[in-house]
């Protein structure tokens, strides 16, 4: 073999070599990004599953409280004046500190802090007269110092967190009186302005609604034209083209379902703007292409020996496709629609445009109520500027992340579970 | 003169065993007909010999194969250069979906044979010639290797395998997908290509295997049951297995 | 209220289901049955629930307009414009319901006071007519299932078109994309001409155009030049297609033609999951994490960099994408027949050369097509843009400074409240029209592309 040839061969190989390297390394960048974007969000938003508490003593003074019955009703603590009780409560963390500067301390726990002050006291009617510990929940800026998400040595006057405050807190911390516990209300509050009390009990609502509505709306449509193409179209230009169509309407940019909600449902039906039923039904009109195809895809696998053996029976076309056809091809069928299902719930920008984005702060009880949605909820705190709304946002990318898991797996299940395997 | 020798192959599909204990010697610039009953084996011993067994992720084979007292059967060995010198003819013509001509080109180019324009234009033409196609497609040398007829795709899978000029050529049916006067053709090409090339032929077709080769070997059920030259396995075979082949009593 | 009139109506078709079966086992008592009993439960039932709740969904699209109709009469003598019109009825309709906060005029009481008493008359007569309705279908019914008719062809017959109508969901949700899009795109055209704003290169509507309650041209002249738009938009999606295209396309040859069992079985889902993730994640990953890292990298090499720029934006599109072209790849590359392959072995080929030169060429339509789709997500994803690119529409090639991109512009003219009849919103429509189109014909030739593809080699 001459010299050229063994080097010409020597340079195949290394083509080779590094061919091999550069699919390594496309991989392997792109697993990478999907390992640092999961250790971002879990790093940044597992301390929001944390809620810090101050714990202080409040002294339900009768007098302080303006109630003047001998043995005050419910009512009597329920008007009852908290501002001065709970004003004590803080101010007493440093009897020393003037007056004119009370309002560093009041600021380290949330602005509801009378109210916390207020709905134990209702809670424990005995309580009055006495002098009780309460735990009082830290301001966002106090959680994020608790939590060392806070930087502590840039200057005074660039951190929302004085160094008078830092010293206070330093004060708490050493004496255990600053908790940190398991934050439930998380889970169960409604948004609000303040990330510490912020919550995503009204935008998980909200998800919940529009995906309910979503599936109320586009399974039956789905399944049902999927049906119809699949077993009963004739094979014609006007079929060729609602097929055309489908395949078209899947890949259309999901904001265009957002103009189409708002020119349509809200512009012209008047429905409710901001509500999950208008979400709903904006979702439904996108998730509808995807589980056609999928309905379509599973009713194309069911083999045709099984409708022959049906026919052959006496059954007519409309009971061969429903007792038997339809039944088999439902497991294809509804894991597509969960899939279909998970791709509705991260939507984000048709919802953005029926005003699913507006700040709600109570918890909607019906599909009519105006909410958001968990993927909007994201948008909304991440365009907030407070830092407290960082982890609040990442921890709920994480719910988010884990309702996607969970139907992913659910259709996984279905399909595995369920699905007959045809030989 | 001896080309390929094997000695006791072995091959395994996963756990189940294709080829038993096969021995065979390939005489350099003859053809070989390896027949046999469809499953018998006999594609699996010839893909042994270039390794494209390789490229079927459960296949294992075992035993000896020499060409030239060159070990094919190690992992050492460079199965790139075994298949420069070991080409193949597909059962299904497989031409790539580009030019005839940038399809007889491919060897030479990856293999760095032509140095230049003109080199490359030559061997194109002699490998077509050699192939029996050259007076077809001369005209036509940059149209799709795909829209020619069966027949002239699989010459040109010929042409394509002879560009390199292999020592040996490998052949899978070649001609089971093709028409009676496309197998003459074939057939014909056959017996001008031995004067250069050992050709090892996989056939079904026993009256082509007794119409082109040398030398036969009758595979069944992944054994080799008889060998030797192709007049007395067809005219007074030893073993009765294939005499009842040969006769047609089953198969 | 019709929520209590379509619960009476489905209430009654299943009363009339159960009334349609015991009438058949009544029947079979004296003679034979042309069908199984349920069939003539479905027969009423369908007979009942249908006429009538199509009648209703007529009347309730077609209503709205009527009554607009009649309450406009009252001005036509006023020579108004429509824009005009319209926002009259929007101020009689918040009169009736009591949400109307601003001027009260004797014509506007008057005329709320006819559109409540229009909407009495039209909800009384929508319930007779329902009523009647209802009757007559039922008692047509119900003589044809008393003389035994055949039950089971009717019946079929309806589900038949109810799955017919059903099919035909799917274009009117494509009817109702184009028609709401050019309602509001054409009436946006009537102020601003279509060449300003193909090719005008200004974009700012952030003020407002109406003067003296009338939208004003010569403000907006220069405002809605959809250039910078149109260019942001291929631009980021050009960055995202750098980033997704070598690193999407190498995974998938390398899943399909290098490795394992075991890595594909793991590598191909786990790189899916890119795909799976909400875009508004994305979205903030890129704002948090990905525009100050570009940004920190940029200015330690001396470079002016926003922190929202068009790289981030680009990049973390691309991240997205990536599993969308190394899958479709990675299908297409699997449908390569094997003999094509075998071919090229045998000639004594090494695998890259394999892929380079035989596999990459004979799956290139499927590729072409399958990277068209990917550019199709690419210029229709939005969230991404608006949370990691800028929201100033820059005529820009400098992938370091901030873009906007069409969809972010139909975002941020539309947050918040909009004024129907504003131009800036009907823009947002103009917009959407444009991206329908672009992503509309992007499709079709992907589409067309992947399934010529798929024919040849099936």
């Amino acid at each position: 073999m001459n010299s050229f040839k063994k080097n010409l061969l020597k340079k195949r190989y290394n083509a080779e070599r590094r061919f091999q390297w550069y699919g390594k390394i496309a991989i392997g960048l792109a697993l990478t990004f999907l390992a640092v974007f999961m250790f971002q969000i879990f790093s940044k938003g597992y301390s929001a599953f944390q809620k810090t508490w101050i714990v202080t003593e409040v002294h339900y003074d009768k007098e302080l409280l303006l109630i003047d019955a001998e043995s005050p009703s419910k009512d009597d603590l329920e008007n009852a004046d908290y501002y001065d009780v709970a004003y004590k409560a803080m101010t007493s963390l440093d009897p020393g500190l003037p007056e004119e500067e009370d309002r560093q301390l009041i600021q380290m726990v949330s602005y509801k802090y009378e109210t916390e002050v207020k709905d134990l006291l209702l809670k424990n009617p005995d309580f009055l007269g006495k002098i009780v510990p309460i735990k009082l929940t830290a301001s966002d800026d106090v959680d994020q110092v608790h939590k060392g998400n806070y930087p502590r040595d840039i200057p005074e006057k660039n951190r929302r967190v004085n160094d008078y405050q830092l010293q206070i807190y330093d004060m708490l911390n050493e004496r255990g009186d600053i908790l940190s516990e398991f934050n439930i209300s998380f889970f169960t509050s409604p948004d609000s302005r303040e990330a510490e009390l912020a919550g995503i009990a009204s935008s998980f609502m909200g998800t919940v609604f529009s995906i309910l509505v979503c599936l109320a709306f586009s399974f039956p449509i789905a399944v049902l034209a999927a049906i119809y193409l699949e077993e009963f179209a004739p094979k014609n230009k006007f079929t060729d083209f609602i097929e055309v169509n489908i395949n078209n309407l899947a890949a259309v940019p999901s904001i265009v379902f957002g103009l189409l909600g708002l020119g349509v449902l809200l512009a012209v039906f008047n429905l409710p703007r901001s509500t999950p039923l208008v979400g709903g039904i904006t979702l439904s009109l996108m998730t509808l292409p995807t589980i056609i195809i999928a309905a379509r895809a599973s009713l194309k696998a069911v083999p045709p020996s099984i409708r022959e053996a049906a026919l052959a029976m006496g059954a007519s076309n409309m009971q061969t496709t429903m007792h038997h056809t339809v039944p088999l091809s439902m497991p294809g069928t509804l894991s597509g629609t969960i899939i279909g299902l998970a791709q509705a719930l991260g939507e984000t920008a048709p919802l953005i445009l029926i005003g699913m984005v507006a700040f709600v702060n109570t918890i909607p009880g019906t599909p009519v109520d105006p909410a958001a949605s968990l993927p909007v909820q994201i948008y909304i705190w991440s365009e907030s500027a407070e830092r407290g709304f960082v982890e609040k946002v990442s921890a709920c990318i994480m719910v988010l992340l884990a309702f996607l898991i969970l139907m992913n797996l659910a259709a996984q299940i279905v399909r595995h579970k369920f699905e007959k395997k045809w030989s | 003169m001896s080309k390929i020798k094997a000695e006791n192959v072995n091959v395994y599909y996963g756990s189940k065993q294709a080829l038993f204990d096969v021995s065979i010697d390939i005489a350099e610039k003859e053809v070989t007909a390896l027949i046999g009953p469809s499953g018998c084996g006999k594609s699996t011993f010839l893909r042994c010999l270039n390794r494209m067994n390789d490229v079927i992720e459960i296949c294992r084979v075992e035993g000896s194969i020499k060409m030239d007292n060159l070990e094919l059967n190690s992992r050492k060995l460079d199965v790139v250069r075994l298949r420069e010198n070991v080409g193949m003819v597909f059962q299904k013509p497989n031409p790539f979906p580009k030019t005839i001509y940038e399809n007889v080109a491919y060897g030479p180019t990856i293999h760095g044979i032509a140095q230049s324009k003109e080199e490359m234009d030559q061997i194109v033409e002699t490998s077509l010639k050699k192939a029996a196609l050259w007076n077809e497609v001369k005209d036509r040398l940059d149209e799709i290797g795909t829209g020619l007829s069966g027949g002239q795709q699989q010459r040109l899978c010929i042409a394509r395998a002879i560009s390199v000029s292999p020592e040996v050529i490998l052949m899978d049916e070649p001609c089971s997908a093709l028409d009676p006067i496309a197998t003459a053709q074939i057939e014909e090409l056959i017996d001008d290509l031995k004067k250069e090339v050992t050709i090892v032929i996989v056939t079904h077709s026993m009256s082509q295997a007794a119409r082109v080769s040398q030398k036969t070997g009758f595979f069944h059920l992944g054994k080799l049951i008889e060998f030797g030259p192709t007049d007395k396995i067809f005219k007074n075979p030893d073993n009765q297995q294939t005499q009842d082949y040969i006769t047609g009593r089953f198969g | 209220m019709n929520l209590i009139l379509v619960t009476f109506i489905i209430l009654l078709a299943f009363t009339s289901y159960y009334f349609g079966r015991k009438k058949a086992l009544v029947i079979q008592s004296s003679q034979r049955l042309t069908a199984l009993p349920k069939f003539y439960g479905y027969y009423l039932a369908a007979w009942c629930a249908a006429p009538a709740l199509i009648i209703f969904a007529l009347w309730s699209v077609f209503e709205p307009s009527i009554v607009k109709t009649f309450i406009l009469q009252d001005y036509t003598d006023q020579s108004l414009t429509k824009n005009e019109l319209q926002l009259i009825y929007t101020k009689v309709k918040a009169l009736a319901a009591g949400t109307y906060t601003g001027n009260i005029t004797n014509f506007l009481d008057e005329s709320a006071n006819k559109y409540i008493q229009l909407k009495g008359i039209a909800n009384s007569a929508k319930v007779a007519i329902i009523l009647a309705i209802l009757i007559l279908s039922l008692s047509f019914a119900y003589r044809s299932v008393q003389k035994n008719d055949r039950m089971r062809e009717p019946v079929e017959i309806f589900l038949k078109w109810v799955l017919f109508v059903a099919s035909l969901g799917a274009v009117l949700v494509t009817i109702g994309i184009v028609f709401s899009l050019l309602f509001e795109a054409i009436r946006f055209f009537q102020a601003v001409k279509i060449f300003d704003f193909i090719f005008g290169t200004h974009w700012y509507p952030a003020k407002t155009f109406v003067r003296d309650g009338q939208p004003d041209p010569e403000l907006m002249k220069d405002a809605f030049g959809a250039v910078p738009l149109f260019a942001g938009t291929f631009f980021i999606a050009f960055i995202a297609m750098c980033v997704a295209i070598p690193i999407g396309l190498l995974s998938g040859i390398y899943l399909s033609e290098y490795a394992g069992r075991g890595v594909r079985k793991y590598a191909k889902p786990i790189i899916e999951i890119l795909a799976g993730i909400p875009t508004v994640v994305y979205g903030f990953f890129a704002a948090l994490t990905v525009g100050p890292f570009v940004k920190e990298i940029g200015n330690a090499m001396g470079l002016e960099v926003s922190a929202e720029s068009a790289l981030a934006a680009g990049a973390v599109m691309g991240v997205m994408i990536i599993p969308f072209i190394s899958s479709l790849s990675d299908d297409v590359i699997t449908a390569v027949p094997q003999n094509l392959r075998d071919g090229s072995y045998a000639m004594g080929a090494t695998k890259s050369e394999t892929v380079k030169k035989v596999i990459f060429p004979a799956a290139l339509p499927g590729i072409v097509g399958s990277i068209l789709l990917a550019v199709s997500r690419a210029v229709g994803e939005t969230m991404i843009v608006v949370m990691a690119s800028g929201l100033a529409a820059n005529l820009t090639m400098n992938p370091l400074e901030s873009t906007s991109t069409i969809t972010a512009q139909i975002v941020v003219i539309l947050i918040g409240d909009q004024q129907f009849g504003d131009p800036k919103t009907q823009s947002a429509f103009a917009l959407g029209i444009s991206l329908f189109i672009v992503t509309l014909f992007l499709n079709v030739i992907a589409l067309s592309v992947v399934k010529k593809y798929r024919e040849k080699y099936e």
